[in-house]
């Protein structure tokens, strides 16, 4: 089954010049039910701006986007989406952070509240569901964000960079912590993760789709990672199949990066 | 460190109350101009004991509380209009700007035309002047909200109320706050200055008629009350502040 699907998803944006500039071209490539699909390109290549297509955030100037086989129209209510920036409500404490989704749909604040607790406690921040996200650190409150995107129960998860903010260890724990949620859920969820990062992209995902560089980003390749799960990342990235694919996909990669770079350059 | 700020205050006041009234004891100043620190001690005494204070003090702090109430009120209310509408914000934004720029002294006699010598012609002057205040900040601040946070709770399913109450108004109150201790000030000018125009009762009438009379130590005095009222008020609202925007840390 089809989980979402992009029909020749075109996206222009007008430049303060009174030019139209098309982010994305022509994009068209769909995602089954339960996989995890990790999207790479340079920076710059509208990655962002498609999660926020699929979001239903910003509409797409040609094509479509059909989710669960219907077209979407206004914000997709079947997803939910993980921000690279800090997108916690700092006037909540953890607790109603995490809660939000649920008290948002009209849940009493008992039965939300003990929900979030559950998933606080399956997330390890039981001690601090008093504490205000300025009170916790950046993994802690990126953990708090997973959080807040699973206890409301949809089937799609968006996911733009969340981890890119993070240091290097950090990073690599919340990965792990991602996997098991994601391995350990009982009917599993679509993940969309964006990534300028290959080597987070092949260690996480089912499918690799490679975007090319900016203007008019498109689809230029998509592998499939052929690694058994469940994963083990700290050790993941020396084993021969992953290294063979990180070649294979980053010839394609570098390509788009070096051209994005000249792209920039010209710019300067 | 609390303490010894606190004590430096009390230095300063002290040491500056002293001086004031060392330069007359000296007769370097005359007190006909500036009066004295005991002699206004000791008509702010008598006033308290013959019960006139409470009576006027109750007047002026009724008017200049109902004036930041009301005011505050219109204010945040147009506020969010304005920063949810860009149309609206559009059109009306001249015309805002032509009545703020109305000094609020000229008005005065026209809202004693209108609402007479009693507590609403104040009321009138201190909504006037908290209006802008608050209605400007309360544009700011929704304007001011963070587009990731609104992004991330709608995603999460929030209707257009629920934004507004779980993050517009959480998002705003920073601002708002901040304003309001700037509009208690202005709510308290309001109120004397319309009374000092025009009136029969409150602090405003009390410096005026001291004025008609040359009388600086009840000038002095009553202007002395009006700041203490003011810091006490301010105090308060500070609180409520640290509780309220406690996730500030």
């Amino acid at each position: 089954m089809t989980a979402i699907e992009f029909a020749g998803v075109c996206r222009d944006f007008n430049t303060p010049e009174g030019a139209t500039y098309r982010a994305l071209d022509d994009i068209t490539f769909r995602v089954d039910a339960g996989a995890f699909v990790a999207i790479v390109g340079p920076s710059g290549c509208g990655k962002s701006t498609l999660l926020n297509i699929a979001a239903g955030l910003i509409t797409p100037s040609i094509g479509e986007v059909r989710v669960d086989g219907q077209p979407l129209t206004g914000l997709n209510r079947r997803a939910t989406y993980m921000f690279q920036q800090d997108a916690l409500l700092p006037w909540k404490n953890v607790r109603d952070n995490v809660a939000l989704g649920l008290t948002l749909a009209g849940a009493a604040s008992r039965e939300a509240h003990a929900r979030a607790d559950a998933w606080l406690d399956r997330v390890g921040l039981a001690a601090f569901a008093a504490h205000y996200p300025a009170q916790l650190s950046g993994g802690m409150r990126k953990r708090v964000a997973m959080a807040q995107n699973w206890i409301i129960d949809r089937g799609l998860l968006l996911m733009d960079e969340p981890f890119s903010a993070l240091d290097v260890h950090t990073r690599q724990r919340m990965e792990t912590e991602l996997l098991s949620l994601w391995e350990g859920a009982g009917a599993r969820r679509t993940v969309l993760f964006v990534t300028h990062d290959l080597d987070e992209a092949i260690a996480l995902a089912d499918d690799v789709v490679v975007l090319s560089a900016g203007p008019a980003s498109r689809v230029v390749a998509r592998h499939r990672v052929t690694l058994e799960r469940p994963r083990d990342l700290m050790e993941l990235r020396t084993t021969p199949a992953y290294i063979d694919l990180y070649r294979a996909l980053w010839v394609v990669l570098r390509e788009e990066v070096v051209k994005s770079q000249r792209a920039e350059a010209r710019r300067a | 460190m609390r303490r010894s700020v606190l004590a430096a205050q009390v230095v300063v006041g002290v040491a500056a109350l002293a001086l004031w009234q060392g330069l007359v004891a000296l007769h370097v100043i005359d007190p006909f101009f500036v009066s004295q620190p005991s002699e206004i001690a000791r008509r702010i005494a008598s006033w308290v004991r013959n019960g006139s204070l409470w009576a006027h003090l109750a007047v002026t702090v009724e008017e200049a509380l109902l004036g930041l109430v009301v005011g505050a009120a219109i204010g945040i209310a147009l506020g969010f209009v304005f920063a949810r509408s860009p149309f609206v914000a559009r059109v009306f934004d001249p015309y805002i700007k032509m009545l703020n720029a109305i000094p609020r002294v000229v008005l005065a006699p026209l809202f004693l035309l209108w609402f007479g010598l009693g507590i609403w012609s104040k009321v009138a002057l201190a909504v006037t002047l908290v209006f802008f205040v608050m209605f400007f900040s309360t544009y700011q601040g929704v304007r001011d909200a963070s587009q990731v946070i609104i992004d991330n709770v709608r995603m999460l399913g929030a209707t257009e109320r629920q934004l507004v109450r779980h993050v517009l108004v959480p998002s705003a109150l920073t601002w708002i706050f901040s304003s309001l201790h700037t509009s208690l000030g202005f709510a308290m000018v309001g109120a004397v200055v319309g009374e000092y125009l025009g009136s029969t009762r409150g602090l405003g009438y009390v410096i005026s008629q001291a004025e008609g009379t040359f009388d600086t130590t009840g000038v002095f005095a009553g202007m002395t009350i009006l700041a203490i009222v003011v810091v006490i008020v301010s105090a308060g609202v500070a609180r409520l502040e640290r509780w309220l925007l406690r996730w500030k840390m």
